[in-house]
């Protein structure tokens, strides 16, 4: 009986012993000599499944990798799954990614709440959650996320470019907010809270809220006019957006209106609202519009065209979306490229949070990509652009966000 | 005081939008005793095949009048291939369908249109927005529109057979079926005449809030308050309760509770009127014998 007790008890130290040191050394999961995996949910269907044409780039452009030898003798292997937009299908999505199919790490996951269920499971699995597809700034959060690192610059650096502005060239403004009330919203008033500092009571009137499932926001619309702001911020998605540009213009009203730049798009919020009714709207953007006539014959777009025309021919040349997975994509090249030849998750990381003036074709000219082990928002500089009533003109020079 | 003035107004206008869809509930709600919840779904399908008929290049009101008959013998389907297979399951299977009917008009419609937001066009110009910019044409067009559907319905329900019988045969159908009301067809006539109200409802909402597969969704539980408050069993009652609970949401929202609480003002009145008086300010209590 002692005997066999006691060989147990050496068995499991020789376990454990054995164990020590793996639990110390570079882990390394999904990477063979030939091989890395790579993990990415995004919705193929359902309502949000406009955004899918941003994982058939990502598809197209690492095929294009490996048609070119892939990366240190490795070819990319992209798991790209349909998610619906729905978090707990996500959740699902990324255990099976994780567990099952033991992906390197996870690369451009799209959507705030998507992102926010799986951001607790990703991080107690010290998996790699990178260049995330959200603008949410609390993928900026080495101290509580350390593996959790965002890409395009966050709604609350956005504010922080408008605050700028509005302090600089409308110095004793009034300024009424409309936010949507939810994590999206909430973000351009912390942004606004940093971009004025102290000031902040001096020029915000008034913050107005309204929730997803309202019918209308006409009520707040007549508020904000009664509060006798000059100057309007809209933090909401394209259906709010557009009633708001309109009631506004309704309203005879003419504020100097500052415009998310999530509901920027053309298609979905000016023509719906009206273009003529839009003239003079103010909004940011860090890429190049590929519908813009500046970008004809820009060398970075033309990058990007001629990457399009061998290997998604059929794409939609106006689309943001296939702009937007060129860029993060090229980011993350450069990441896997400064990995040398060890791809573990520690080193990935590492690797993901040293970036240094990265220049991508895609982004507006003096617009580079910079991370730090404490700066996890790789793009923190916009610039304006103003609605002419036919496009959207950018103007001024490039403002960086004022938060760490 | 200008401020309050133009809530209400503005209360005003949001509450037409509520009364009309709050309509469509009513009407379903005295032909079949069932409160449908796919009714705005439906409504925003109905809502499609009119901007599809307009793109394709009918005028405005050539596209309204195929829209509602179209809607019409949808809703009529519905019933007999759908519902008529249910008429002696527990109520619960209907609602169970209900939300299965909701989830599938959203989808297809999301499928065959996409979810991009679209611009809807109103027939009544674009022209400059009346009593200081807070009403536009379009806005007192659709009240109008509300209002004669309204009447239409009373009067079919007070004064033709046709609506006798259909209110027969939701209220007490073993009966009916005894005296010879034909219970099935006046369901399915109910339902269709549901599907037609909702279309006019959707095309007069549309233009407001912009048209997309999740346009109702805001929309009918509002209308659901309206109707309630009124009177789910009486057109004038759920018209004028839609207005009320536009005016309450609005003053509420810019006064009282703030604009975080609006959607929990529809809810307290819907759970206030069903507390206090379930047949509505302006409904009948109706007792049936068992």
């Amino acid at each position: 009986m002692m005997k066999r007790r006691s060989l147990l008890a050496t068995a499991g130290a020789a376990l454990a012993a054995s164990r020590i040191p793996a639990a110390h050394a570079a882990t390394l999961v999904g990477v063979t000599d030939t091989e890395i995996k790579i993990g990415h949910t995004i919705p193929y269907s359902g309502p949000a499944s406009a955004y899918g044409v941003i994982g058939q780039g990502h598809t197209a452009f690492f095929k294009r990798v490996n048609d070119k030898g892939g990366i240190a003798g490795r070819k990319i292997n992209l798991i790209s799954l349909d998610d619906g937009y729905a978090p707990p299908k996500t959740v699902e999505q990324v255990r099976r990614l994780v567990e099952q199919d033991q992906v390197a790490f996870l690369f451009n996951t799209l959507g705030t709440p998507n992102n926010t269920a799986i951001q607790k499971y990703v991080n107690s699995k010290k998996v790699p959650h990178l260049f995330l597809s959200t603008g949410a700034d609390k993928w900026g959060d080495p101290e509580h996320f350390p593996w959790t690192i965002g890409w395009q610059p966050s709604y609350r650096t956005e504010a922080q470019i408008y605050a700028k502005y509005i302090m600089k060239n409308r110095p004793g403004a009034k300024v009424a907010v409309l936010y949507q009330n939810d994590d999206f919203g909430k973000d351009y008033i912390t942004g606004f809270k940093d971009g004025f500092g102290k000031d902040y009571a001096k020029y915000v009137v008034k913050e107005f809220s309204f929730e997803v499932t309202d019918a209308t926001i006409d009520s707040q619309a007549v508020s904000m006019q009664a509060t006798g702001a000059d100057v309007i911020l809209t933090a909401a998605t394209p259906k709010f957006a557009a009633q708001m540009i309109r009631k506004v213009s309704d309203m005879d009203w003419k504020p100097l209106h500052f415009l998310t730049n999530v509901s920027s798009s053309v298609g979905a919020v000016i023509t719906p609202a009206g273009p003529e009714r839009a003239v003079g709207i103010i909004t940011s953007a860090y890429g190049k519009d590929p519908t813009d006539p500046t970008w004809a014959n820009d060398a970075g777009m033309n990058e990007w065209r001629a990457f399009m025309k061998e290997y998604i021919p059929t794409g939609d040349l106006t689309d943001g979306g296939y702009v937007f997975s060129y860029g993060v994509c090229t980011t993350l090249m450069q990441m896997l490229k400064q990995c040398g030849t060890d791809f573990s998750r520690e080193n990935v990381m590492k690797q993901a949070t040293s970036l240094k003036d990265l220049y991508i074709p895609t982004l507006l000219p003096g617009i580079t990509v910079s991370t730090s082990p404490t700066n996890f928002h790789p793009i923190r500089q916009m610039q304006l652009q103003k609605w002419t009533g036919k496009t959207w003109e950018l103007f001024g020079e490039i403002i960086e966000g004022t938060g760490a | 005081m200008d401020g309050f003035i133009h809530q209400i107004i503005s209360g005003i206008a949001s509450g037409g939008i509520y009364a009309s869809v709050a309509l469509a509930l009513v009407m379903i709600y005295q032909a079949t005793h069932h409160v449908n919840f796919a009714q705005g779904e439906m409504a925003m399908f109905s809502t499609y095949i009119a901007l599809t008929l307009i793109q394709a290049g009918l005028p405005y009101w050539a596209a309204f009048c195929i829209t509602v008959p179209v809607s019409f013998v949808i809703g009529a389907l519905i019933q007999r291939v759908v519902m008529e297979p249910l008429s002696k399951a527990p109520v619960l299977a209907s609602v169970g369908v209900f939300i299965g009917l909701l989830l599938t008009f959203n989808s297809v419609a999301g499928w065959i249109f996409t979810y991009t937001l679209k611009p809807f066009p109103t027939p009544f110009g674009e022209g400059k927005p009346l009593f200081g910019g807070f009403v536009s044409r379009h806005e007192l067009g659709s009240t109008a529109i509300t209002l004669v559907v309204l009447l239409s319905i009373w009067a079919f329900f007070r004064f033709t057979k046709l609506g006798l019988a259909m209110r027969a045969a939701a209220f007490n159908p073993v009966s009916s079926r005894l005296v010879g009301v034909p219970v099935a067809r006046m369901l399915a006539l109910g339902w269709g005449l549901a599907a037609g109200i909702g279309a006019i409802a959707g095309m007069m909402v549309a233009p407001v809030i912009f048209l997309d597969p999740n346009m109702m969704a805001g929309v009918l539980l509002y209308a659901f308050a309206g109707a309630l408050l009124g009177g789910i069993t009486n057109p004038l009652g759920a018209v004028i309760g839609g207005f009320i609970v536009g005016i309450i949401e609005n003053l509420g929202g810019a006064y009282v509770v703030g604009t975080e609480l609006k959607l929990t003002t529809a809810l307290f009145i819907i759970v206030v009127v069903l507390t206090v008086k379930p047949a509505g300010l302006f409904g009948k209590t109706l007792v049936s014998r068992v």
